[in-house]
C-alpha cells in the first residue's frame, strides 16, 4: 500500500563503511548477479555488446575525490549506493498504484511487479537514485535487500544475508535491524558516527554510511613527528659504536 | 479481481527456492584461485559466490568472480579449432576438425623434435599449470618455455627469492592479525586480490593499526590508507634506502635476528681485483665463517652456538675479511641514503622520510609482541615464545615493473630483515611451499638441447653463478628468449615479452614453430604492440612468414587468434579440469598447504578442449617420454583428469598432495589414489593440512616446520635457511665480469654485469629515466581495475558497463601545463611512437605522473564485441608507446626494456610528454588498427532484440516453506570467516 | 529532469483544456456566451479533446498502458493518482452540463449552475493536482515549491483564454471582456513565470554533493568516476542538462511567443476585421502554443534532481 506504515517492526537496512571500501564493484556485480535470477528477475541490459551498453543494477560504486578547500590533501572515496530503505520514503508515497510498498514486518521497501504501471514517477520522488527501471519489462525495480535470501531456509545460513554483504571482500557491508539498538549494526553505526545522506530530504533513510577515519599521518605515539636520534654525529662514528657488538647465534 | 480503487498487496515469497543443486570448484576470472560455489537453478548457472570454508577467499567474492556467468555465456568464445586460410592478422580462418588440427600440431612440432627441438619455442601466459606445461617443454626437448612471468614480477620473485627465499609475489603475506604497522609499495590490485582487500578491512577496522600506501596514484587501496606517500615512479629503493639509512644511524635494528636468521654476521673477504673478492670466507668444508666475538676464532656459520661479531675487519690467512652487515651497513650510511638526498629524486619530503623511520621503528621495537608458543629452533634448542615485529611490508608491480625493481625489491627485503619482522607475528610470513633455500634450486635446464632427447630437468631453474648460465662458448644465448644469458642472468621465468622480437629477428637463432598459450601477445602483454604486428606479419624474400608456424590456444577471439596459423581452441573455467597444485601456484596460506581443482561443472556446448588435454595427447602422439608408456601408449589416455591423479613428478609426489597414498590416507607423499579427485570434490574442491602452532612461525630456522616441508618435499634438506642481506650469487656474476671465474661475460656486456650484480642492493635511476631525452618529463604508468581481468574482462556483459573506456588521469596542474581540461584529447608521445587518449583530471596523483587503467583498449573485430564499442573507438593501450628494446649503446647493441639481472619487462619506466589534440584530432584513439574478420563464434545469451535477459528463466518457485530468521551476521565486525560459516 | 514530449503536451494541452472548459463555464453561468448547440458542442469540444488527448498521451510514456486504471488506487497519498482520479471524476459534471446546456439552451433549470460550478471546481482541483506532482517531489528543488501549482493554474487559464478568445470570434460571442480576459491572465502569467525564475534562481541549494555524499566535513565533493560508463536510467531520466546559454535563449522565446506575440497579436483585433483577425487569431493561438511548449520543455529542462549530486553535480 502507499500509504507508509506507522511503525515497521523491524528496520532492516545496511551499513556501508567508507573507511575501507576499496571501490571494487563486487557487491554491485554480486548484486546483480543474484537478483538478474531473483525476486526480480531479469534485470536486462540492453546492447551488451555494443556502442551503448547499459542495464539495471541494483547497486552502484561512485568515485568521490575530496579535496580540502586549502588544497591540502585529497582523499579519494569509493561510495556504494543502493536503496537506502527509508522510514518516509516518498518512493511509496508518490506512486499512484500501490505497487510501490515499505513491508511494516522489516521496513524494506519494493515493488509490486504485477501492478506497476512504469509511470516512473517513484524514480523523480527518491532523492538517491535507488529506482531502476526496466525499460525491457516496463516496471520500475529496484533493491529487495535479497528479501529473497535473508528468511529463505532452502539457503545454507551463510546465504541469508544480502548478496552484497556476504561478497564484499573488505567488509565493508553489513546487514542488520537498525530498530533495535542493541543489534550489530546499530552498535557499529553508533560507535563510527553513522550518517544519514542528505536528511535534508526529509526521508530517513535506514541505511547508515561510515565516515571515512582520520587520517594517520602523524603516528599517534610521542615519538611520531620526531624522527630518530642517530646514536653517533657521523656513520663512521655510528659504525664504531657497533666494533664491540657481539651476538649470540 | 481488485476493482481500481483497491490495493493489491503483493505477497512477497520470501523461501523461493532459488537453487537446484550447488558445485564447488576454483574460480579462474583472475589468477586469486578463489574457491567458489556454483549455484543451478533449470541445470542452468543461478549464481556463482564464494566458498564460505574455503582458504583463499572464505566466502568472499570480486567483481570479477561474480561476472563468471558472462564470461562463460560470452560471445567472444572460441568453437571450432581454426586453421588460417587469409594472411596472418586478417582473421580469416577456415573452420576444423580436431583430428586435423592435432595432426598439423603433431607433424609440425614432430619434424621439429627430430631435428632441432629448441625450434619450438612454448610459451604459456597465463597459465595456472605450468608443472605440467613446463615439464612438456623439458621432455620435448626445449629450452625455449617460460610462462608470463617475465613481463610480469620477476623482479618480485627473484628479488624475494635471493634474498628471504620468499617473496612478496603470492608467496607470502602481512600477519593481518597482529600487524600494526603495515606498508604496500606500488599496489593497485595484486595476485592475492581477496585477501588483500580482506586483510585491508581487518587491519583497517581492529583500529590499532597504521596503513601506509606508497603509490604515486591514490585509487583503490591508496585511497584507504591512513597514509599515501605519494611517491615518485621508480624511486622506491631510494626511500626504503633511506628508511634504513635512519633506523641504521639511530641503531633501530634487530640484532638478534640478523645474527640468527640472516647472513649479516658472515665474512665477506676483501680483496679487490682477486677471484676470492666479495665471496663469503669459506672453512675447509665450504661453510661460511664468522668470527665469534668471545673466543674470537673464527667459526662456521652454520654452527648453533656461536657469538657472531657484526662489524669490523678480521684477517683470514692474509685475506680481510668484514661481516656481511658492515658492508650493507656502510652503503647505506652514506649520505646518498640520507632523507635530504632521497628528497630530491622521490618528491617525498625528508621530514616525511625520518617520521615514518621512526614511526617503523616504533611499531618495530616499542609496540612488540611476544607469543607464547612452544616451539623448536634449527639446532633442536626449545623455545617458549617467539617475538613479533609488528611492521608488515607488501610489493607488488609499481617496484618490480621497473629496471631498477630486482634491487629495489632486495631493499624492501633488506629493511624487513634489519627490523626483523620477517615470519614473526605482526610481520610478513612466508606462504608454504616457501620459504626455500636462497635461492632455491633446481637450476634451468636446457644447456643441450638435442634431436629426440629430452632436456635433462625444466626449463626454468635459479641459477647460482655464471656456470649456470644457458650460453655457448661464445657467450651468445641458447634460449630465444636470452633468458640466463649474460644479457639477463638471473632471469628466473623467462622473458616472454622478448619471443615475438627476437623470433622475427632470428637473434639468436630463428625457430619453425611459436606455439603459444592464455597470453594476448598480439595486444596487451607486449611493449610497442605496432612493431610486433609487423613482427608476426613480416615476410622473407620468398614470401613466407619470418616466424614459420604460429599456433596457439586461446578460449576466446582475442587480438592474438587472427595472427596464429592455427588455433587451439579452449574451454572456459567452468568446463574443465585444472588443478592448483603445489608444484605451481597453489592456494596455501601462511597457515598452512592447501591445493586445489577445478571440475567441469557445466557441459560443454562447441567444439573446443582443454588445452591440458590436448597437451597431454600431444606429448603422446609425439612420444614424449613421461606422455608414454614403456609400450608407447599413452600414459594418460584420460587427458589431464588422469594426469592429475596419476602423475608423479617425484616418487609419491603429485599435482596434488591431499588424500593421496591407495586409501587417501596420505597428505603431501603417497602413492597415486584413484578415488582422489572425488575426495577433492567432496571436500568443496579444495585441500589444505593447517600448521601446528610450533610449526607457524620463524619457519627459516623451526625444525619441525623444516621437518615438514621436507617431508612434503618442499625443500631439500631440513637445513637452516638463512636469509641473504648480502648475494654471494650475484658477487660470482660481477666478479665474471672483472674476469674471473669459469666463464666470463663478452666485452660488450662486462660493465653492465659489473655493476648491476651488487651483492648488496642498492638504488640507481630505472634506465628509461636516463635514457629518455629531456622533453619526456613525465611518468606514464598503468593500474589493474579491480574490476577487469586484462583483456579478458572486457568482453563481459556485466564488467564492461563498469568500464568501457579508460582515461588519461593527471593532476590539474599538470593538465594545466598543456591547456587542458576535462574530456579534452591529448597525445602521449614517447620516443617511441603516439597513442591518443581523452584526460581527466585528479588530484590524488603526483604530478610527475600520468596513469591510466589497464588492458581497457580493444581491437575493432576482437572479442565478439559490436562495432562502436567505446573500447575499440576511445579506449586504449599505452603499450603502443613502450619500447620493447632500450636505445641503442656505443656499439648500436640493443638490450631488452628489462631489469639487467631478472629480464623483467620495465613497463613503469615509460617517460612521454603531453600535446594537447587539434580539435578535429579529437574523439578517437590512435594509433587505430585495421578491424579484422572474425570467425563463428559462440552464441551470446542476448535476445533476438539485442537485449540480454539473463535469469528470466531462472525465476525461484515457491518452496511452501516457513521464513526463518534471518542469520546474525555484521561482514566487518566478525569477518567472514566466523560469520560466513555454517 | 528529461523533458519527454509526451509529458510536455500532456500538461499543456491537457491544461489548456481545462482552461477553455474553466473559463467557458464560468462566462456561461454569467450569461456571456450565447445559446447555440454549436458553441456548446465545439467549445466543449475542444476544451474535453485537449484534455483527453493530453490525458492519453501522458499513458504513452507508461511502462504498461494497459494497467493505468489501477493508478486511481492511492489517492490517500499519492498527487498522480488524485489528479487522474480528478481528471475522470471531472468529466461527469462536465457531460452533464453540457448535455444539460444542449437541452436546456438557455440554462434555465436550477442545478445547471451547480453542475457548472461544480465542472469547474474539479477542473481546477485536476489542475491543482497535476502540479502537485511536479510540486511534491522535494529532490527537485525547481518543482517543489509555491511558485509551481500558481504557474500551472495561470497558465491553464491563460492559455484556455487565448484559445477561448480565439474561438469566440468564430462562434460569435467575441467579446471586449473576454479580449481583456484573456490579456490580464497572459500578463499575469508572465509575471508568475518570471517571478518563479527569480525565485529559483535564487533560492539556495537544497542539497550538495556535500550532503549527497556526507563527505563535506573533509573538503569539495568532486565525482572522479561515475559507477557506470555508459548512460544509466538514471541520468537520462534525470540527468539531462541545458546550456546555460540554450535556457537563457529559450527563456526569451517563452516571454515573446508565449506572452508578448499572443497580448499584440490578441490587442491588434481589436483593430482589425475579417482575414486578418483570423490571421491574428491564429498568430496569437499558435505563438502561445510555441512558447508554452517552451515553458514546459524549459521547466523540464531546467529542473535539477538531486540524483544528479551522485553523478558529477555539485549543487541542486
Ligand atoms: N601497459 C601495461 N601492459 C601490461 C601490464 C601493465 O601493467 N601495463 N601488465 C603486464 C602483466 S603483469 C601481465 S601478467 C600481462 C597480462 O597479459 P596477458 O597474459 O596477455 O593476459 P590477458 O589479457 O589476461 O590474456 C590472456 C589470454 O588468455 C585468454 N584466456 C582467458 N581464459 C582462457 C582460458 O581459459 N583458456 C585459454 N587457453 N585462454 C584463455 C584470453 O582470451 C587472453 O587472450 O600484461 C602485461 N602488460
Ligand atoms: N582485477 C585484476 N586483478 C589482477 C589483474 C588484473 O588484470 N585485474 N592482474 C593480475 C596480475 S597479472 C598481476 S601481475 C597483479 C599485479 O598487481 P599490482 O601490482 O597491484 O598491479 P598494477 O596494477 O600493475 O599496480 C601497480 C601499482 O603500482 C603503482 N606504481 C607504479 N609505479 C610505481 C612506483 O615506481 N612506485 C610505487 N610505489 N608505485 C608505483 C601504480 O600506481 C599501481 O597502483 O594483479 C593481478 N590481479
Ligand atoms: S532510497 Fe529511494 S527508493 Fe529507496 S526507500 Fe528511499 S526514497 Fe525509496
Ligand atoms: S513506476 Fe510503478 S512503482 Fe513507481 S510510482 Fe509508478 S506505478 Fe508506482
Ligand atoms: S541488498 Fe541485495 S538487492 Fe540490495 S544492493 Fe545488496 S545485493 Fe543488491
Ligand atoms: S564490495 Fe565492498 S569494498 Fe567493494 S565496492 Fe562494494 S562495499 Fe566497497
Ligand atoms: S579474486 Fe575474483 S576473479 Fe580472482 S579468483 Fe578470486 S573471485 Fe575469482
Ligand atoms: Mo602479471
Amino acid at each position: 500500500m502507499t500509504a507508509l506504515p506507522a511503525q515497521t517492526q523491524k528496520k532492516l537496512g545496511l551499513v556501508i563503511d567508507l573507511d575501507i571500501c576499496v571501490g571494487c564493484h563486487a557487491c554491485a556485480v554480486n548484486c546483480k548477479e543474484w537478483n538478474t535470477g531473483g525476486h526480480s528477475a531479469p534485470l536486462p541490459d540492453n546492447d551488451p555488446y555494443g556502442a551503448d551498453a547499459s542495464g539495471v543494477w541494483f547497486n552502484r560504486i561512485h568515485s568521490f575525490e575530496v579535496v580540502p578547500e586549502d588544497g591540502g590533501d585529497s582523499r579519494m572515496v569509493h561510495f556504494p549506493k543502493s536503496c537506502l530503505h527509508c522510514e518516509d520514503a516518498p518512493c511509496v508515497t508518490v506512486c499512484p498504484t500501490g505497487a510501490s510498498y515499505k513491508r511494516e514486518e522489516d521496513g524494506i521497501v519494493l515493488v509490486n511487479p504485477d501492478t506497476c504501471i512504469g509511470c516512473k514517477l517513484c524514480s523523480w520522488a527518491c532523492p538517491y537514485g535507488a529506482r531502476e527501471y526496466d525499460d525491457d519489462a516496463g516496471i520500475m525495480k529496484k533493491c529487495t535487500l535479497c528479501v529473497d535470501r535473508i528468511y529463505n531456509e532452502t539457503l545454507p545460513a551463510d546465504m541469508r544475508v544480502p548478496a552484497c554483504v556476504s561478497t564484499c571482500p573488505a567488509g565493508a557491508r553489513s546487514f542488520g535491524d537498525f530498530g533495535d539498538p542493541d543489534s550489530d549494526v546499530s552498535k557499529l553505526s553508533a560507535a563510527r558516527g553513522g550518517y544519514a545522506l542528505m536528511p535534508e530530504q526529509n526521508c530517513k533513510p535506514v541505511n547508515r554510511y561510515l565516515p571515512p577515519r582520520p587520517r594517520k599521518t602523524v603516528a599517534e605515539e610521542a615519538m611520531g613527528g620526531a624522527g630518530l636520534t642517530p646514536v653517533a654525529d657521523s656513520s663512521a662514528g655510528v659504525m664504531a659504536r657497533w666494533l664491540d657488538k657481539i651476538l649470540s647465534l | 479481481m481488485s476493482g481500481p480503487f483497491t490495493t493489491v498487496q503483493e505477497q512477497v515469497d520470501v523461501t523461493p527456492d532459488a537453487i537446484d543443486r550447488t558445485e564447488y570448484t576454483t574460480c579462474y576470472m583472475c589468477a586469486c584461485r578463489c574457491g567458489i560455489r556454483v549455484h543451478f537453478k533449470n541445470d542452468e548457472v543461478r549464481y556463482i559466490d564464494g566458498n564460505p570454508d574455503h582458504p583463499i577467499n572464505k566466502g568472499v567474492l570480486c567483481a570479477k568472480g561474480s561476472a563468471g556467468i558472462m564470461n562463460y555465456k560470452s560471445p567472444g568464445r572460441l568453437t571450432k579449432p581454426l586453421k588460417r586460410v587469409g594472411p596472418r592478422g586478417s582473421g580469416e580462418f577456415e573452420e576444423i576438425e580436431w583430428s586435423e588440427a592435432m595432426d598439423l600440431a603433431t607433424e609440425w612440432l614432430s619434424d621439429i623434435r627430430k631435428s632441432d627441438p629448441k625450434r619450438l619455442a612454448f610459451f604459456t601466459g597465463r597459465d595456472q599449470s605450468q608443472s605440467l606445461t613446463g615439464w612438456w617443454a623439458g621432455r620435448f626437448g626445449t629450452p625455449n618455455f617460460a610462462a608470463h612471468g617475465g613481463f610480469c614480477s620477476v623482479n618480485m620473485a627473484a628479488g624475494g627469492l635471493y634474498s628471504i627465499g620468499s617473496s612478496f609475489w603470492e608467496f607470502g603475506e602481512p600477519d593481518w592479525e597482529r600487524t600494526l604497522y603495515f606498508m604496500m609499495f606500488g599496489v593497485a590490485e595484486d595476485h592475492d586480490s581477496n585477501p588483500i582487500k580482506m586483510g585491508l578491512g581487518h587491519l583497517k577496522s581492529r583500529g590499532e593499526a597504521k596503513f601506509v600506501s606508497v603509490n604515486p596514484v591514490k585509487t583503490g587501496y591508496s585511497a584507504i590508507a591512513d597514509e599515501w606517500v605519494g611517491i615518485r615512479p621508480g624511486t622506491d629503493g631510494l626511500f626504503a634506502g633511506a628508511l634504513i639509512h635512519e633506523l641504521l644511524a639511530a641503531e633501530k635494528i634487530d640484532w638478534d635476528y640478523l645474527a640468527r636468521y640472516t647472513n649479516a654476521p658472515w665474512l665477506v673477504i676483501q680483496a679487490p681485483g682477486t677471484a676470492d673478492d666479495g665471496l663469503f670466507a669459506r672453512d675447509r668444508d665450504g661453510n661460511p665463517l664468522i668470527l665469534d666475538g668471545k673466543t674470537k676464532k673464527l667459526v662456521s656459520a652454520l654452527e648453533a652456538g656461536g657469538s657472531p661479531v657484526m662489524s669490523g675487519s678480521v684477517d683470514i690467512a692474509g685475506q680481510r675479511a668484514v661481516p656481511a652487515f658492515h658492508l650493507m651497513a656502510k652503503r647505506f650510511l652514506d649520505k646518498s641514503y640520507s632523507p635530504e638526498e632521497a628528497e630530491k629524486s622521490c618528491g617525498v619530503s625528508a621530514e616525511t622520510i625520518r617520521r615514518i623511520a621512526a614511526e617503523l621503528a616504533h611499531a618495530a621495537f616499542e609496540r612488540s609482541i611476544e607469543l607464547d608458543v612452544d616451539w623448536t629452533d634449527w639446532a633442536g634448542r626449545k623455545q617458549t615464545k617467539i617475538v613479533g615485529r609488528p611492521v608488515s611490508l607488501h610489493a607488488m608491480r609499481g617496484v618490480s615493473a621497473h629496471s631498477n625493481g630486482f634491487h629495489t625489491c632486495r631493499i624492501l627485503h633488506l629493511l624487513q630483515m634489519i627490523l626483523g619482522t620477517i615470519d614473526v607475528p605482526g610481520g610478513f610470513r612466508s606462504k608454504p611451499p616457501f620459504p626455500r633455500p636462497v635461492p632455491p634450486g633446481p637450476k634451468p635446464a636446457g644447456h643441450k638441447s638435442e634431436a629426440n632427447k629430452p632436456l635433462e630437468g625444466m626449463p626454468l631453474g635459479f641459477p647460482t653463478g655464471p656456470e649456470d648460465l644457458l650460453i655457448n662458448p661464445d657467450g651468445t644465448p641458447k634460449r630465444i628468449d636470452k633468458a640466463y644469458s649474460w644479457e639477463h642472468p638471473l632471469a628466473a621465468h623467462g622473458l616472454m615479452q622478448m619471443v615475438i622480437h627476437n623470433a622475427w629477428k632470428g637473434d639468436p637463432y630463428p625457430i619453425d614453430v611459436l606455439f603459444m598459450y592464455m597470453a594476448n601477445m598480439g595486444w596487451n602483454s607486449s611493449m610497442n604492440v605496432p612493431g610486433v604486428l609487423h613482427y608476426l606479419t613480416d615476410t622473407n624474400e620468398d614470401g613466407s612468414y619470418k616466424i614459420p608456424k604460429i599456433i596457439y590456444s586461446d578460449a576466446f577471439y582475442s587480438e592474438t587468434v587472427p595472427y596464429a596459423d592455427l588455433v587451439l581452441p579452449d574451454t572456459t573455467y567452468l568446463e574443465r579440469w585444472d588443478c592448483i597444485s603445489l608444484l605451481d601456484r597453489p592456494i596455501c596460506s601462511a597457515e598452512g598447504p592447501a591445493d586445489a581443482i577445478r571440475h567441469p561443472v557445466v557441459p560443454l556446448d562447441r567444439d573446443v578442449r582443454p588445452f591440458q588435454d590436448v597437451l597431454i595427447e600431444l606429448g603422446a602422439r609425439l612420444k614424449l617420454p613421461g606422455f608414454v608408456t614403456a609400450d608407447g601408449s599413452a600414459a594418460y589416455p584420460g587427458g589431464y583428469q588422469d594426469y592429475i591423479a596419476n602423475h608423479e613428478r617425484a616418487p609419491g609426489i603429485g599435482p596434488l598432495a591431499g588424500w593421496r597414498g591407495e586409501f587417501g590416507t596420505d597428505q603431501g607423499r603417497g602413492a597415486p589414489n584413484q578415488g582422489q579427485l572425488q575426495r577433492y570434490i567432496d571436500n568443496g574442491g579444495f585441500w589444505e593440512d593447517p600448521f601446528t602452532e610450533s610449526e607457524s612461525w620463524m619457519k627459516h630456522g623451526n625444525k619441525d616446520y623444516l621437518t615438514r616441508a621436507h617431508k612434503m618435499g618442499w625443500i631439500p634438506s631440513t637445513d637452516r635457511i638463512v636469509m641473504q642481506i648480502y648475494s654471494e650469487p650475484l658477487q660470482k656474476f660481477r666478479l665474471a665480469a672483472q674476469g674471473f671465474g669459469p666463464a666470463v661475460p663478452p666485452d660488450r656486456h662486462k660493465d653492465r654485469i659489473e655493476t648491476y650484480f651488487d651483492p648488496i642492493p642498492f638504488w640507481y635511476p630505472p634506465f628509461e629515466t636516463t635514457a629518455t631525452a629531456q622533453d619526456y618529463t613525465l611518468h606514464a604508468i598503468t593500474q589493474r581495475p579491480m574490476h577487469m581481468y586484462h583483456s579478458w574482462g572486457g568482453q563481459n556483459a556485466w564488467l564492461r558497463q563498469i568500464t568501457n573506456q579508460n582515461r588519461l588521469y593527471l593532476h590539474p596542474d599538470t593538465a594545466a601545463t598543456i591547456d587542458a581540461g576535462d574530456e579534452d584529447w591529448v597525445w602521449i608521445i614517447s620516443p617511441q611512437g603516439r597513442v591518443k587518449a581523452q584526460i581527466k583530471t585528479m588530484h590524488g596523483v603526483e604530478k610527475g605522473t600520468i596513469w591510466t587503467w589497464n588492458a581497457i583498449g580493444k581491437r575493432k573485430g576482437s572479442w565478439g564485441l559490436k562495432p562502436g564499442a567505446p573500447e575499440t573507438e576511445k579506449g586504449f593501450l599505452l603499450n603502443h608507446i613502450i619500447p620493447e628494446l632500450l636505445p641503442a649503446q656505443g656499439d648500436g647493441f640493443r638490450y631488452a626494456n628489462a631489469d639487467p639481472v631478472t629480464g623483467q619487462a620495465a613497463w613503469y619506466d615509460l617517460k612521454v610528454r603531453l600535446e594537447k589534440c587539434t580539435d578535429e584530432e579529437a574523439g578517437e584513439t590512435e594509433p587505430m588498427f585495421e578491424r579484422f574478420e572474425a570467425p563463428t563464434l559462440a552464441p551470446s545469451a542476448v535476445s533476438a532484440d539485442g537485449v540480454l535477459r539473463y535469469g528470466k528463466a531462472l525465476h525461484p518457485t515457491p518452496s511452501g516453506k516457513p521464513a526463518a530468521a534471518m542469520a546474525e551476521w555484521i561482514g566487518n565486525q566478525k569477518g567472514h570467516k566466523e560469520g560466513g560459516n555454517q | 529532469m528529461h523533458p519527454a514530449k509526451s509529458v510536455i503536451f500532456f500538461t499543456t494541452a491537457s491544461g489548456a483544456g481545462y482552461g477553455v472548459l474553466i473559463l467557458f463555464i464560468l462566462m456561461d453561468i454569467a450569461g456571456l456566451i450565447p445559446a447555440g448547440w454549436h458553441v456548446t458542442l465545439i467549445s466543449l469540444g475542444v476544451a474535453l479533446g485537449l484534455i483527453s488527448a493530453g490525458l492519453l498521451s501522458s499513458t504513452a510514456h507508461l511502462g504498461h498502458p494497459e494497467r493505468a486504471w489501477r493508478a486511481m488506487s492511492q489517492w490517500r497519498t499519492s498527487w498522480l493518482s488524485r489528479e487522474g482520479l480528478f481528471a475522470l471524476i471531472t468529466f461527469l459534471p462536465v457531460l452533464i452540463y453540457g448535455a444539460g446546456r444542449l437541452v436546456y439552451p438557455d440554462m434555465t433549470t436550477p442545478w445547471q449552475p451547480v453542475v457548472a460550478a461544480l465542472s469547474v471546481a474539479l477542473a481546477l482541483i485536476t489542475v491543482y493536482c497535476t502540479a502537485m506532482i511536479y510540486a511534491s517531489l522535494r529532490p527537485i528543488p525547481a518543482w517543489s515549491n509555491g511558485w509551481t501549482p500558481v504557474c500551472y493554474l495561470i497558465l491553464s487559464l491563460s492559455s484556455g483564454a487565448v484559445l477561448l478568445n480565439a474561438l469566440s470570434f468564430f462562434l460569435g460571442f467575441a467579446s471586449v471582456f473576454l479580449i481583456l480576459v484573456s490579456v490580464v491572465l497572459l500578463l499575469a502569467g508572465l509575471i508568475v513565470k518570471i517571478m518563479y525564475w527569480q525565485s529559483i534562481a535564487l533560492a539556495s541549494p537544497r542539497s550538495t554533493a556535500e550532503s549527497a555524499t556526507g563527505l563535506g566535513d573533509m573538503g569539495k565533493v568532486k565525482l572522479f568516476e561515475a559507477p557506470h560508463q555508459g548512460d544509466n536510467y538514471l541520468m537520462t531520466e534525470m540527468g539531462f542538462r541545458i546550456a546555460r546559454k540554450h535556457a537563457a535563449r529559450l527563456k526569451r522565446l517563452v516571454i515573446l511567443w508565449g506572452f508578448v506575440f499572443p497580448i499584440i497579436a490578441i490587442l491588434l483585433t481589436r483593430y482589425s476585421d475579417g482575414a486578418i483577425t483570423i490571421g491574428l487569431l491564429t498568430i496569437s493561438v499558435l505563438t502561445a502554443a510555441i512558447g508554452l511548449i517552451a515553458e514546459r520543455y524549459l521547466f523540464f529542462a531546467e529542473a535539477k534532481h538531486s540524483v544528479t549530486l551522485y553523478y558529477g553535480e555539485s549543487a541542486v
